[in-house]
């Protein structure tokens, strides 16, 4: 293992964000806090308590999610998208590093930001409404694991693509849609039964179920089932990537 | 001196068909500056960009220090640097920062001392809090050898080092290359500048349409390239050369307004003096004279033409 080399990737990366804090941490930051005013503040004050539960605590955990799927999407592709388009992808190539470091660096690195990003959120949301969290140590394992799982996505988005229009499409017309329809201002029990069907085949409403299960205790599908598809989820984007680097598709003509 | 990079067989065709290398047998003595020369498209950044494992090859083997660049690839990348063509660098980036970030890519622990001491060989130091955007395009191509060296490789690759760079830096580059081989750097360089190559290989290698057309030693290809042509404008223009004019390597422009001849600088008289006279003696008057050597694309086309 080039742990050097691994480090180097790692910091590199944090160092990006570093350099880029307003649109790294402070943009979704502030655009979660409005989601928080509106939704939460204002017009959740209006809205009757779901399970029990306030409007306005009920969408943190998955406004959170919301926050996390798109950072971590947008950061890990990103990434490695821009070594691709400045041409300074050569030196990586060229390094003693195995696609599996190369992962660990961009991913690794990508989901660590994702992750204090979805920290300082949570404190933030504090703020604006009141929460508790049942299952802390459950909650940090969804979110870790949530962030590395798209982060993984994020990192096969940037191999992927070709121009940024490629690299913005996964995130504004895929991810972005998912989530709103993933049960992140409801629960799909407040859908039609045939909505809620159709709702399941959407993998953001397992992450967004189990990740409120660990704030309070309930959710839409059963916690062990949400854990399920994050780690199938987690083996499908692993198993391109690994098929990426061994047939060098888009990386090495 | 013995063999630090060895091609054997070496086959390159991309997935539109396209055949990029074909055979490639070539062997890279320890210590040596060897030049790569073709015109565009011959197949040198390929070939660079397979032993530094930038392009999958399609068919061969390569030996670097005694080590499979594929099955031992850690070991063998550790030994080998790269200069891209292209001033691929992060521009938000400090200098230092980005030697740093190579030595620790390429599974060096830290070591500012010898980074110092690389960057100061360079005349960077000075420069190495600055943001790449800040610097202009030859201290660019100075950050990329530096970081191409931050690993302390035994071989290095530095393709087209001095595309775009004015004299005074060209000339800077070559003498740090040759420091460079005093401290037992193997260099392989891909250029264009037939200077370059005379003032500094000790081997050359020609390369055209994906084919190692040759190999050799300077002094012996230089008699082959070494090419230049005199061009005579005359005061009068001439519809034709006087009989006792009449050779193959003198020829009169279209327009009758000038003479063009080309003799090669390896043979021990140009003979332009004897030409002069006899143009004298035709009583044939001319204004001006220009010499120039024919560019290394010009010669490589003839050599092709000649070697089909």
């Amino acid at each position: 293992m080039n742990h050097y080399g691994v480090k180097a990737i790692y910091f590199y990366e944090l160092a990006r964000a570093w350099r880029t804090l307003m649109q790294s941490i402070a943009s979704p930051v502030l655009s979660t806090s409005l989601y928080f005013i509106v939704f939460g503040s204002a017009i959740g004050s209006r809205i009757v308590e779901i399970d029990g539960i306030s409007y306005g605590a009920f969408i943190v955990p998955g406004l959170l999610m919301l926050s996390i799927l798109t950072e971590s999407t947008s950061n890990a592709s990103f990434g490695i998208y821009m070594p691709k388009f400045t041409g300074t992808i050569y030196e990586v190539l060229s390094a003693p590093v195995s696609g599996v470091e190369i992962v660990l660096g961009y991913v690794g690195a990508a989901a660590t930001k994702s992750v204090i990003l979805g920290l300082i959120i949570l404190i933030t949301a504090r703020v604006f409404v009141d929460y508790s969290i049942m299952h802390p140590i459950w909650m940090l394992m969804f979110l870790v694991l949530t962030a590395i799982t798209f982060s993984l996505l994020g990192f096969l988005i940037g191999l992927w693509a070709n121009s940024f229009e490629q690299l913005q499409i996964i995130p504004m017309m895929v991810i972005t849609p998912l989530t709103f329809l993933g049960g992140t201002f409801y629960s799909i029990n407040m859908l039609p039964e045939l909505w809620q069907k159709i709702t399941l085949l959407n993998p953001v409403v397992y992450l967004v179920s189990g990740f409120r299960w660990s704030f309070y205790g309930s959710a839409d599908v059963h916690v062990g089932i949400s854990l399920g598809m994050i780690a199938l989820f987690m083996a499908i984007c692993l198993g391109l990537i690994t098929w990426i680097f061994k047939t060098g598709y888009k990386l090495k003509p | 001196m013995p063999d630090i990079l060895t091609l054997e067989g070496v086959e390159k065709t991309y997935d539109t068909g396209f055949t990029a290398l074909t055979d490639i047998n070539l062997s890279i003595r320890q210590g040596e500056i060897f030049a790569l020369l073709g015109p565009n498209g011959a197949g040198k950044t390929t070939l660079i960009g397979i032993v530094c494992g930038i392009v999958k090859a399609t068919g061969g083997r390569i030996i670097a220090d005694s080590l499979d660049i594929h099955k031992d690839f850690r070991q063998a990348r550790k030994q080998i640097g790269l200069v891209p063509q292209e001033l691929s660098v992060n521009i938000f980036e400090s200098v230092w920062d980005t030697v740093r970030f190579s030595r620790g890519l390429f599974g060096c622990p830290a070591d500012d001392a010898y980074l110092e001491q690389l960057l100061k060989t360079l005349s960077l130091w000075d420069k190495k809090d600055s943001r790449i955007m800040a610097l202009s395009g030859g201290m660019k191509r100075r950050v990329l050898i530096a970081k191409a060296l931050a690993h302390q490789p035994n071989i290095l690759f530095l393709d087209e080092p001095t595309a775009g760079v004015d004299v005074e830096l060209r000339r800077d580059m070559w003498a740090m290359i040759r420091r460079l081989r005093e401290e037992g750097v193997t260099i392989i360089l891909t250029t264009h500048y037939i200077e370059e190559a005379e003032d500094m290989a000790d081997r050359i290698g020609v390369i055209n349409k994906g084919k190692l057309m040759l190999v050799e030693e300077k002094h012996a290809l230089m008699r082959e390239l070494g090419r230049k042509s005199l061009t005579v404008f005359l005061s009068e223009p001439l519809t034709t050369l006087p009989p006792n004019l009449i050779r193959d390597d003198l020829q009169l422009a279209e327009d009758g307004n000038s003479l063009i001849y080309s003799y090669s600088t390896a043979e021990a008289s140009s003979g332009v003096s004897e030409l002069l006279a006899q143009l004298q003696n035709a009583g044939i008057d001319y204004q001006d004279l220009q010499t120039r050597q024919s560019s290394l694309e010009e010669i490589f086309v003839s050599l092709v033409e000649e070697k089909p």
